[in-house]
């Protein structure tokens, strides 16, 4: 009976010796312990993995492949839906979508469906596998803004159907979070995310980087002068958004997303490089989500001392259980039901502390869920020189105001359908520019959609009416 | 990569450089800025764009050396390029969004402080072809750290020079002759706009004030994305957070928080200082504990 061994553990950097390195944290399977944790899958007839998976990679026919020793084949399967399995192998929230809905969690301990997409992901990087053709070139141009998962997933879709795509990336660097905001030690930059873009690169997809679209050059001029037939916007997320707190100006006071781009685009925990960062030896991370997680094990790697402070309790907390666990293994502090209420300074304007305020969780709302309320004088003081704010982000309106014709939200995101489709044909959007911060996985699955959203568009009215293509 | 074009010290701290970035220049607007980061290993550093010729696509930055970073910047010669430029980034000045007829009847004053004189060149040429009338104050410590003197004086209708030890020009601050061409020679503007050091922003903001005159400023503050990503560009405007990289740089003079902006731009120089002080080198990793 496959299904008696327990999951294969797999093997990590020791918590004491990781929390003073950027190396990555966990090691993933080698051949045998992969080939021996797909051994576990009982390949259901309908499988529940499959349906939990925002994209529907075909699981259980990717797993028998690897318990039967054939990686390229795993990975034939997986690249069908999956244009960045080494990226969703890793940051996944897993327990909530493959993992959390296989069928042998239901009494024990899933199947590892993420470490073993990880494994042949990066089993076929390394032994040259896998690799999607080039299509001969159709002749429509077709521009997609922003290099994040959405807009790779797209890119990479409309280059494979022919099309001849350029992304325009703001920063200097292509691959938006997967970048700037997830760290090295859980996403290596060079060994997956730099191979990922290459391989994006190798199907004919060129990069711009350095382009503001809105500013260098807008969506109108992209279609009406630079002669591409569709835009494709996954400009991502957007501006972090403070609590309103009085303080929060004060100097130590970042935003998380400073605070990660520093130290991962611009490289800042490293002596070569000269970007400072500003860490101090007590830091308050406000928020319970990856951005949190992430924000909280960068400073700890820095040498603070690192408390994560959050409203709601354990259970509540929206970051992937993963980090979470990793995060109390590597010595973070918890400060469940609190919440920030001021922000201390010292006499020259820096950070001394911060003053929080216990909650107790409420009656269920009409949602159903118990909202935190804050227990009258409950105020106590944290001390603290550096805080880190991870609380969310709200969107940047740099595009929507530039382009005519593109309709956002109530909130300000921009408006879209489930296929990419916005208020201005030919514009099509997706990832967290249409959602508010998601998942990387959710925002490929986007920018995959409008490709072939973008690809029936230009087939339909496009190609009719272009002479001369 | 993005070739300088060409270079040149206007004094022995400050160079102005032009530099292909046919993108750029094609959709520049006076009051915008970039960002240049020199090479791999290098910051982002927000410089104003000094001008810019769309037929050449080249725009123009002129930089001071303060730190590290921009002496790096200072250091590039003609040939040779930077891996990274990136804009028009910021909002165009008010004026450029505004029609003749609504020019009409308007009189600016332009105080460039310093480095920040470049900066308004841009805006004075702008104004001049609409046919405005333009003075302009330019203030440095002395005058071998004047720049932009002969650029200035070919696009506005009155430069007035100061410097703080009368070595050209009135003897004072920017702030003393501005007090002068109002109370004293009965000049009558619709409009000041400062750019230069914060502090000397601020001190003109509190004169223009004081003559009731409206003042736009232009903040330069830390900056990391310039995209609106980070908040490290956080300014409180009239009460609220703003950010300056997309909201900014130019701001309305009477709103800003002088004394938190200049607090926040010291960040990273009281960090190298107390940090040292209070716990010898933690800022990087391995000089831990
Ligand atoms: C710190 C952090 C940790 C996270 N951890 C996880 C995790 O563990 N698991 C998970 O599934 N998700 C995680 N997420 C969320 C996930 O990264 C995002 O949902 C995903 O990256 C969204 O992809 P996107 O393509 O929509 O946008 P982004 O990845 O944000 O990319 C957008 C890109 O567009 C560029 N851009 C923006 N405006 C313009 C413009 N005007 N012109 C040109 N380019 C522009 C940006 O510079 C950026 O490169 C995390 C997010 C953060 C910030
Ligand atoms: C929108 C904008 C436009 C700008 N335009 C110009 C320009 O046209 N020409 C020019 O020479 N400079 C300009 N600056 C300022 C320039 O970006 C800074 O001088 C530069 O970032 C300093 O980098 P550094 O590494 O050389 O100095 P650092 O070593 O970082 O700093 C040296 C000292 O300068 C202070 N400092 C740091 N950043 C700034 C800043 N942004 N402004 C003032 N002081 C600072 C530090 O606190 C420190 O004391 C502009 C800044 C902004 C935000
Ligand atoms: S893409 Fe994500 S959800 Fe889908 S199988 Fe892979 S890890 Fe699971
Ligand atoms: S639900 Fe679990 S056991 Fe069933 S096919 Fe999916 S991974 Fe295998
Ligand atoms: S510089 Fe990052 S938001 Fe303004």
């Amino acid at each position: 009976m496959a299904n008696r061994i327990p999951r294969v553990p797999v093997r990590e950097q020791d918590p004491k010796v990781r929390a003073t390195n950027f190396d990555e944290v966990c090691y993933g399977y080698d051949e045998r312990e992969a080939v021996l944790e797909a051994s576990r899958c009982l390949h259901c007839k309908n499988p529940r993995c499959v349906s939990a998976c925002p994209v529907n990679i075909s699981i259980p026919e990717f797993i028998s492949h690897v318990a039967s020793g054939d990686f390229s084949g795993a990975a034939s399967v997986i690249a069908r839906d999956s244009s960045l399995p080494a990226v969703c192998g890793r940051v996944c929230p897993q327990e909530t979508q493959c993992e959390g809905s296989c069928i042998l969690g239901v009494k024990g301990e899933p199947v590892a469906i993420g470490k073993l997409e990880r494994f042949v992901a990066d089993w076929s990087m390394e032994n040259g596998g896998g690799k999607a053709k080039k299509a001969p070139s159709n002749g429509y141009k077709v521009a997609v803004v922003g290099s994040g998962p959405s807009g790779l997933a797209c890119a990479s879709d409309l280059a494979k159907m022919g099309y001849d795509v350029t992304v325009f990336e703001a920063l200097h660097k292509a691959g938006g979070v997967l970048e700037y905001g997830i760290p090295e030690f859980r996403l290596p930059k060079e060994k997956v995310v730099a191979a990922e873009i290459g391989a994006v690169k190798d199907l004919g997809v060129r990069i711009e980087t350095d382009v503001v679209v809105g500013r260098t050059v807008t969506v109108d001029a992209l279609l009406d002068r630079e002669g591409f037939s569709a835009v494709f916007i996954g400009s991502g997320a957007g501006l972090p958004r403070f609590m309103g707190i009085p303080g929060e100006n004060l100097n130590g006071v970042f935003s998380a997303n400073e605070f990660l781009t520093r130290n991962n685009l611009m490289k800042a925990y490293r002596d070569d490089y000269m970007t400072p960062v500003y860490t101090g030896r007590k830091v308050v991370v406000v928020g319970g989500g990856n951005v949190a997680m992430d924000a909280a094990r960068t400073a700890l790697r820095l040498g603070a001392e690192t408390t994560i402070v959050y409203r709601r309790t354990e259970k509540e907390l929206p970051a992937r259980r993963e980090e979470v666990h990793h995060a109390m293994e590597e010595g973070i502090t918890f400060s469940m039901l609190t919440n920030p209420v001021e922000i201390l300074g010292d006499e020259k304007g820096w950070v001394r502390g911060i003053r929080c305020i216990k909650m107790e969780l409420g009656e269920p709302d009409e949602s159903g869920r118990r909202s935190p309320v804050p227990v009258p004088g409950s105020e106590y003081d944290i001390e603290a020189d550096s805080v880190i704010m991870a609380l969310g982000t709200s969107p940047n309106p740099l595009i929507a105001r530039t382009t005519k014709g593109l309709e956002t939200n109530r909130r300000g995101c921009i408006t879209a359908d489930s296929e990419g489709l916005t208020s201005r044909p030919g514009v099509f959007a997706g990832g967290d520019a249409v959602t508010g911060a998601a998942t990387v996985i959710l925002a490929m699955g986007a920018g995959r959609k409008a490709a072939a959203a973008i690809d029936r568009y230009i087939r339909g009215t496009v190609a009719d009416t272009v002479v001369g293509k | 990569m993005f070739e300088i074009v060409s270079k040149e010290m206007l004094t022995p701290a400050i160079c102005r450089m032009k530099v292909h970035a046919p993108r750029l220049a094609s959709s520049a607007q006076p009051g915008q800025f970039l960002i240049v980061r020199p090479d791999e290993h290098g910051e982002r550093i927000p410089l104003t764009i000094s001008d810019f010729d769309r037929v050449n696509g080249t725009v123009t930055i002129v930089t001071q050396k303060i730190g590290a970073s921009t002496s790096e910047i200072c250091a590039f010669e003609a040939g040779e390029s930077f891996s990274d430029v990136v804009g028009p980034l910021g909002v165009p000045s008010e004026f450029t969004e505004k029609s003749d007829g609504e020019l009409a009847g308007q009189r600016y004053v332009f105080i460039a402080g310093g480095v920040g004189t470049a900066p308004v060149y841009p805006q004075v040429k702008y104004l001049h072809s609409k046919g405005v009338p333009v003075d302009v104050i330019i203030g440095a410590k002395n005058a071998g750290l004047l720049i932009y003197k002969e650029e200035m004086a070919s696009v506005c209708d009155h430069l007035y020079i100061c410097t703080d030890d009368g070595s050209e020009g009135f003897k004072g601050m920017v702030t003393g002759l501005l007090e002068k061409l109002v109370l004293e020679d009965g000049n009558r503007y619709t409009q000041a706009v400062a750019i230069g050091p914060m502090i000397m922003m601020k001190f003109a903001t509190l004169t223009a004030k004081k003559l009731g005159l409206p003042m736009i400023v232009s903040l330069n503050t830390l900056m990391v994305d310039g995209t609106g990503m980070c908040g490290a560009c956080r300014v409180t405007v009239g009460g609220r957070t703003r950010f300056a990289c997309v909201e900014g740089p130019e701001f309305d003079g009477y709103e800003v928080d002088f004394d938190e902006a200049m607090r926040r731009q010291g960040m990273y120089r009281t960090q190298e200082h107390e940090a040292e002080e209070r716990y010898g080198h933690e800022c990087k990793i391995g000089r831990g504990k």
